[in-house]
């Protein structure tokens, strides 16, 4: 067969070979921080569910997400979520065709991370 | 396998099959979240660490409800298309459909454990 090489064939570089750049960080983060709020949004779930359920379930429910640990978790994932959102917005102005020169793309990516600390840090002094 | 041509071993393998369309569902999605998200904070956010009568009282108002409901089920829509993109792009093989099967089954079913406990909250 002309195909000798199946399944054996060279990868193009990945990122290890590539220097880190706001663009490439920033893109990744959008996907990290997009999965990770799985588990916020669990835990968000579940706190309607014990809410809906009962006030003893409701107690354990709310106990855990404002234990300090449950407060670590939904303040990393309130970043995340402002993160995810800011990056989002980006990539819809993005699919119009605009911002992909240099300068734009760069500012864009520090407005996200700029942006979601701000965002996060206005949040919880609001709530 | 050996029976096969070249041509016809490679026809199908390509990435554009349903790629539209899960841009086109990314997008959709996206827009609505861009809406909901901001509402869902500034509604939520209160209610964490509020006593339970006053979290059952605030979730029975439409707003409130209607808010929670949609940012959860437009989440876990987001989230099933979106953690799709990130197996496909790291796991292969078997590893990857089940994956991605067990994905889609919990955003259905965080999804819809959040809609039934919101609408008994509301109701």
């Amino acid at each position: 067969m002309a195909d000798v090489n199946r399944g054996d064939r060279p990868l193009s570089p990945h990122l290890q070979i590539y220097r880190p750049q706001l663009t490439s960080i920033t893109s990744i983060l959008t996907r990290i921080t997009g999965n990770a709020l799985l588990l916020g949004a669990l835990l968000i779930v579940w706190w309607f569910l014990a809410a809906s359920t009962s006030a003893e379930y409701f107690a354990i429910a709310d106990g855990v997400l404002t234990s300090w640990f449950g407060k670590l978790v939904m303040l990393g994932s309130l970043w995340a979520l402002w993160y995810h959102f800011l990056a989002g917005l980006r990539h819809l102005y993005w699919d119009t065709g605009r911002g992909f020169d240099l300068p734009t793309a760069e500012k864009l990516g520090w407005g996200v991370v700029i942006g979601s600390v701000v965002l996060t840090v206005l949040t919880v002094i609001v709530i | 396998m050996a029976f096969l041509t070249d041509r016809k071993r490679a026809t199908g393998l390509g990435s554009a099959k349903q790629g539209t369309e899960h841009f086109w569902n990314m997008t959709v999605s996206s827009v609505g979240l861009a809406i909901l998200v901001p509402l869902f904070v500034f509604t939520f956010g209160p209610m964490l660490g509020a006593p339970h009568d006053e979290v059952v009282a605030y979730f029975a108002r439409p707003f409130p409800a209607i808010v929670a409901a949609l940012t959860i089920w437009v989440g876990f829509m987001h989230f099933k298309n979106g953690v799709q993109v990130l197996i496909e792009d790291y796991v292969s093989g078997l590893a990857r459909k089940v994956l991605i099967v067990a994905m889609i089954c919990l955003s259905y079913a965080a999804a819809a454990t959040g809609l039934f406990a919101i609408a008994r909250l509301a109701l």
